[in-house]
């Protein structure tokens, strides 16, 4: 085939009509945002999420019966879940539906706020430690190795003794605590950062170590924090029931969904039911929270944008 | 040097670093990165900074920043010492020096948009707010030869020439007089290379800017420089002025490096003689006594052991330290 000139003719767009055609301006989360709507396992867990949250709040609401209401008849204990109490009663007779989202607002508060307080905490601490380095970073570290040689359960029989059991001391013992691991995982991400050039370049251009530590250092490290957040809430959700299960958590007749299922293992043969419930969402909540930390941590980076 | 006033000066700078040698800090041993270095740079000039790696030109050019503390000596910015500063003086003097970094791809947050990134130093200084702030923004990417629309883009969705642009419209935000140019080419390809030192070139014509341009390409720097310091392990051992240099090399460092360029002639390539030198530059945590050179020199003498050489003027400000010439 013979290639003549008048084959070809100039395109009619010019350079500048082409770089025109950009997509809108947006900020750094409002991008992150954008990439987690878009990864549906992400927002299947953030659904799960808001939908737990949600019935923790109304779940003891639309119920008809209170979380401590007994009804010690022959058919009042132990029912099967039917029509009058959609998950069943346990061996005082308490309808299981509203115990469980009872226990759910235990469960989640505890959860939460663990995860704020570790967040929070660490972040900064581990932060600062990290940036400034020399000897405060020595002795940050030190108070936090000697925090972590304490041993957990021991500490919190101990602060059981200054204070009475209840949700109060398990927030405390758990937020206490659970700051010390990010703290260390922030400091050693900040320390590997901070001699990036980016980071010199902000000092050259005269940003004061705060900004340099929250605009830059701590934005970089935030996949591993939120994942080892996003893990934390399920963790701490465990460390309350087990300390439920010693005794150590909330007490009786208030529900969370550790005392729920240590009630619930008592009778595993009789009635599993009384098991399964409180296992299955404590289970459904750990999942949502894996797969929602998982799409977050893609979601943050933008470098994964496609 | 070109006439006008001095703009920096610096005086006997050191910098060293103190190498931890793990739990046991009996004997701390002391890595001379910067030690005892003098020159002075004019307003509208810029000065070549040339060695091999390692020599100690990056550290130099972060401690004249005060990126690094400084071991000893003196910072003179239009007659002032930097170095005894306060935080806010300091902060001030901040957005009359600028530094532009070598790897464009970690001298930019990968988290940060290219307008959060270039917005950053307006922010800090308050020097624009709201819609001025952006059209500021869109000045100072035209300016680096980018278009406004980038602006919402990230650092990993350019090239490196395109990022180092952008590194140079974030350094230039502050209306910088005074910048550092810390290998800014070398890490790009050769055809990118032009275009950069160009527009370095062009910046420096329209805003009247004075650059200290580091790096290890002896073509670049004697296209771009108008005076030459050449170090060797923290030290200056040969300074002049650039076309000087080039034909009359005085110290057999310089001698040998030069000799390293290549020729794009054939025929001049043929009848050149290329000085190898033998062996790596000594250790600079204990370096021998002496002239630091004298290891790796072809003519050294009983003499280069015993004293260390300084820098002496051998007329029209051809600085050279070498006790042979």
């Amino acid at each position: 085939m013979e290639i003549s000139r008048d084959l070809f003719q100039p395109i009619a767009q010019g350079r500048e009509d082409a770089e025109a055609i950009v997509r809108p301006s947006t900020t750094y989360w409002q991008d992150a945002w954008r990439r987690l709507k878009q990864n549906k396992g992400a927002m299947a867990g953030l659904v799960i999420i808001i939908l737990l949250t949600v019935m923790a709040i109304i779940g003891p609401w639309i119920s008809p019966y209170t979380y401590d209401a007994q009804q010690l008849t022959a058919e009042g204990t132990n029912r099967l879940p039917d029509a009058t109490h959609w998950f069943g009663t346990d061996d005082l007779g308490r309808d299981l539906f509203t115990r469980v989202w009872y226990g759910a607002r235990i469960s989640l508060l505890i959860g939460f706020v663990t995860a704020l307080v570790q967040f929070l905490i660490g972040v900064t601490y581990g932060g600062i430690s990290g940036y400034l380095g020399g000897w405060v970073d020595e002795i940050m570290m030190r108070v936090v190795e000697v925090l972590y040689a304490v041993p957990f359960l021991l500490y919190v029989v101990l602060l059981m003794v200054l204070m009475e059991p209840g949700l109060k001391t398990i927030l405390i013992a758990l937020g206490a605590v659970y700051w010390l691991p990010i703290a260390r995982l922030v400091r050693g991400q900040v320390l590997s950062l901070k001699e990036q050039e980016y980071v010199l370049a902000a000092r050259a251009l005269g940003a004061s170590p705060w900004r340099i530590i929250f605009r830059h250092l701590i934005p970089n490290s935030m996949g591993p924090i939120l994942v080892y957040t996003t893990l934390a809430i399920p963790e701490a959700i465990f460390a309350e029931a087990w300390l439920s299960f010693l005794g150590l958590g909330v007490s009786a007749p208030i529900a969370s969904w550790g005392s729920l299922i240590s009630d619930g293992i008592a009778s595993i043969r009789q009635y599993p039911f009384q098991l399964f419930f409180p296992a299955f969402f404590i289970s459904l909540t750990i999942l949502a929270f894996n797969i929602f930390g998982d799409g977050l941590r893609d979601a943050l980076d933008p470098q994964l944008r496609k | 040097m070109k006439q006008g006033e001095v703009l920096v000066d610096v005086r006997n700078l050191k910098k060293y670093f103190n190498m931890s040698m793990g739990f046991v800090k009996r004997q701390r041993p002391v890595l001379k990165a910067v030690d005892d270095v003098s020159f002075s740079i004019a307003r509208g000039e810029t000065l070549g900074l040339v060695g091999e790696s390692g020599c100690g030109k990056t550290t130099l050019g972060r401690t004249l920043l005060r990126l690094y503390e400084p071991t000893a000596g003196k910072v003179f910015y239009r007659g002032q010492n930097i170095f005894a500063y306060n935080r806010g003086e300091m902060q001030r003097i901040r957005r009359k020096m600028q530094i532009i970094f070598q790897d464009p791809y970690a001298s930019l947050n990968p988290r940060m948009t290219v307008s959060d990134i270039i917005g950053e130093p307006l922010d800090i200084h308050g020097l624009v707010r709201g819609d001025d702030r952006k059209e500021r923004i869109h000045e100072l990417l035209r300016l680096v030869g980018l278009n406004p629309e980038h602006a919402a883009r990230f650092p990993h969705e350019f090239s490196g020439g395109q990022r180092q642009r952008i590194g140079i419209a974030r350094a230039l935000a502050v209306e910088p007089e005074f910048i550092i140019c810390d290998e800014p080419i070398s890490a790009l390809d050769v055809s990118i290379q032009a275009q950069i030192v160009n527009m370095l070139e062009e910046l420096q014509d329209n805003l009247g800017l004075t650059y200290l341009f580091i790096a290890h390409d002896l073509a670049m720097v004697k296209h771009i420089s108008d005076r030459v310091a050449v170090m060797y392990m923290g030290k200056i051992v040969e300074l002049s002025e650039s076309r000087e240099l080039y034909r009359h090399p005085l110290h057999p460092y310089s001698q040998a490096l030069l000799s390293a360029v290549p020729v794009p002639d054939p025929q001049v390539a043929k009848g050149r003689q290329r000085i190898i030198l033998e062996g790596d530059a000594p250790s600079p945590i204990d370096p021998p006594g002496g002239c630091r050179f004298r290891a790796r020199c072809p003519r050294a003498k009983a003499v280069c052991q015993e004293q260390e050489p300084t820098l002496r003027n051998m007329g029209g400000g051809h600085q050279v330290a070498c006790h042979l010439v």
